[in-house]
């Protein structure tokens, strides 16, 4: 290992070396926010393409007059029946006036509140696999049983709030790239530097036979090591960060965005970018020497 | 002095001109050649081109005219690729020593053979043992920076020999020592033409020139002449 960073030239002692680390640190710690987004959306989006197409939601009005409560609950359980009768929906569930309650609580306050209005009642059903019911002929049946029925069918507004997450993961994708980019681009710069300033000692390498890939190995595993120390004190920053962040969304109430947690294999693919960033440095150096000691004899 | 030739040839110059950018010619139609296993002394005044003749023959650089080849390969437009191997084949000694003055002793003495893919082990065994030759074998740890200018001279002639390179190319090699080390200097140069190195040596030490019979290319005003060795004269000095 030793020999591995043995180094003819003095790069060890420039102070790219003791920039280089720093820099690398925080575009690893930018990279593992925005990776750690792309990861989480993904499985949003997954969550959330698969609620659109699988999923309804049925309102049924809440009924009026000296039996009303009665009248909704036997609304209700028609339209819970019809819906099990029917082969293109898998399950149909009447979600029961406390868990309604506790929805509403929210925005109600009390339980008290919610019976003295007249809340409708929902249905959540799941649509048998590979179905696509016809939701106008379907709102018709319920109407029949149940009238003033309605579809939430979820795709409109999930539809709108997966083309957000699309874009934000897009976003994400892009600040990556732009983190390898500039990473790569302080790499060159540092390599340069310390080519311009070692050009006598790169010189005399040459003079006694050197080959180009000889002394681009030297700056090339100088880079790698720096890189990935760098990596890793950008990955220690962003571990807190990303467990608080965590924390914050699965406070988040109401069901809108599901769980998110950095499981095990996110983690390792967070693991991977120190070796990445010691890699991307490793062949940025190498490139640059290599182009610049095409300019030497 | 007994000089070696094996019939072959290390290096021929052909009308070889050399030029700095657009200013006039330093090195004016050289052509010369040098039998593989020769010693010959590089020798006139300052400003003659000698160093810049130097240059061409460790493929510093390339000349602006003429035609160079070294070992048999031509080398005046040789692709760079070409050149680490043969750069490997010889042994050089710069006028200003040109050590790094980050590496040990030792480091440095080790640099042509690390260059060359030598084994740690090999290295370990043959630098200490120059080194102790040249009479360094106490400093072998110290860097550069803290050495006299004599033996900084001796750390970059053990540096060009260590590989037992084919052709050593030395600029004032004994310009910083005293008389008596320049002596055992120029031995151990001798030592190794009788190896079969070719040797090239630019001085001003006319004392050597004279003890040791080589002969010599003789540069003024950018031509150069073969003359033979320097005349022994009556009572052991010489004349030339």
């Amino acid at each position: 290992m030793i020999g591995f960073f043995r180094s003819d030239l003095p790069v060890a002692r420039d102070a790219t070396a003791h920039f280089l680390p720093w820099l690398v640190a925080v575009m690893v710690f930018l990279a593992a926010l925005a990776l750690t987004g792309v990861m989480g959306l993904d499985g949003l989006l997954d969550r959330w393409s698969r609620d659109a197409s699988g999923t309804l939601t049925i309102q049924v009005p809440a009924a009026t007059g000296a039996n009303a409560e009665t009248e909704t609950e036997a609304r209700l359980e028609r339209a819970v029946r019809l819906l099990e009768s029917d082969p293109q929906v898998a399950k149909a569930t009447a979600v029961s006036r406390e868990r309604l309650a506790e929805m509403l609580e929210p925005w109600l306050g009390s339980a008290e509140l919610m019976e003295a209005l007249p809340v409708p009642r929902l249905i959540d059903v799941t649509v048998s696999s590979g179905m696509s019911p016809d939701l106008d002929a379907l709102t018709g049946r319920l109407r029949a049983v149940a009238p003033g029925a309605a579809i939430d069918d979820h795709r409109v507004w999930l539809a709108r709030l997966i083309r957000l997450a699309e874009g934000l993961r897009m976003l994400a994708w892009a600040v990556i790239g732009l983190v390898a980019v500039a990473t790569a681009a302080m790499v060159i710069h540092a390599t340069s530097t310390t080519l311009a300033v070692h050009r006598p000692h790169i010189e005399v390498l040459h003079l006694i036979g050197a080959t180009d890939s000889y002394i681009a190995r030297q700056f090339a595993r100088r880079a790698f090591a720096l890189a990935v120390l760098g990596g890793i004190g950008g990955l220690a920053m962003a571990a807190p960060v990303l467990w608080v962040i965590g924390g914050l969304v699965q406070r988040l109430e109401g069901g809108l965005i599901p769980e998110i947690t950095i499981g095990v294999g996110q983690w390792l693919v967070l693991l991977l970018l120190p070796p990445v960033a010691g890699v991307l440095s490793n062949v940025t150096a190498r490139r640059t020497v290599r182009r610049t000691l095409t300019r030497l004899l | 002095m007994r000089q070696a030739s094996h019939g072959k040839i290390a290096v021929r110059f052909e009308s070889v001109g050399l030029r700095y950018g657009s200013g006039p010619e330093v090195l004016q139609d050289i052509s010369f050649t040098l039998d593989q296993g020769s010693f010959h002394f590089l020798t006139g005044p300052s400003g003659a081109g000698k160093t810049s003749l130097l240059s061409l023959l460790y493929l510093a650089r390339r000349p602006s005219r003429g035609s160079i080849r070294l070992f048999g390969e031509e080398v005046s437009s040789a692709p760079r690729a070409l050149l680490p191997p043969l750069r490997r084949r010889l042994g050089v000694v710069f006028q200003e020593f040109r050590l790094l003055d980050h590496l040990s002793v030792l480091d440095n003495v080790a640099l042509p053979l690390r260059v060359a893919g030598v084994g740690e082990a090999d290295i370990h065994r043959h630098v200490p043992e120059l080194l102790s030759w040249v009479g360094l074998g106490e400093h072998m740890h110290a860097r550069p920076p803290i050495l006299s200018g004599g033996q900084k001279q001796r750390v970059a002639i053990a540096r060009a020999v260590i590989s037992r390179p084919e052709l050593l190319v030395a600029d004032e090699p004994t310009g910083n020592v005293d008389d008596r080390t320049a002596l055992r200097l120029l031995h151990l140069f001798s030592e190794l033409n009788k190896l079969g190195t070719t040797v090239v040596i630019a001085t001003h030490n006319e004392g050597l020139v004279r003890r040791f019979q080589f002969p010599r290319l003789h540069l003024e005003a950018g031509r150069l002449d073969v003359l033979p060795p320097m005349a022994l004269t009556a009572g052991g000095g010489a004349s030339a």
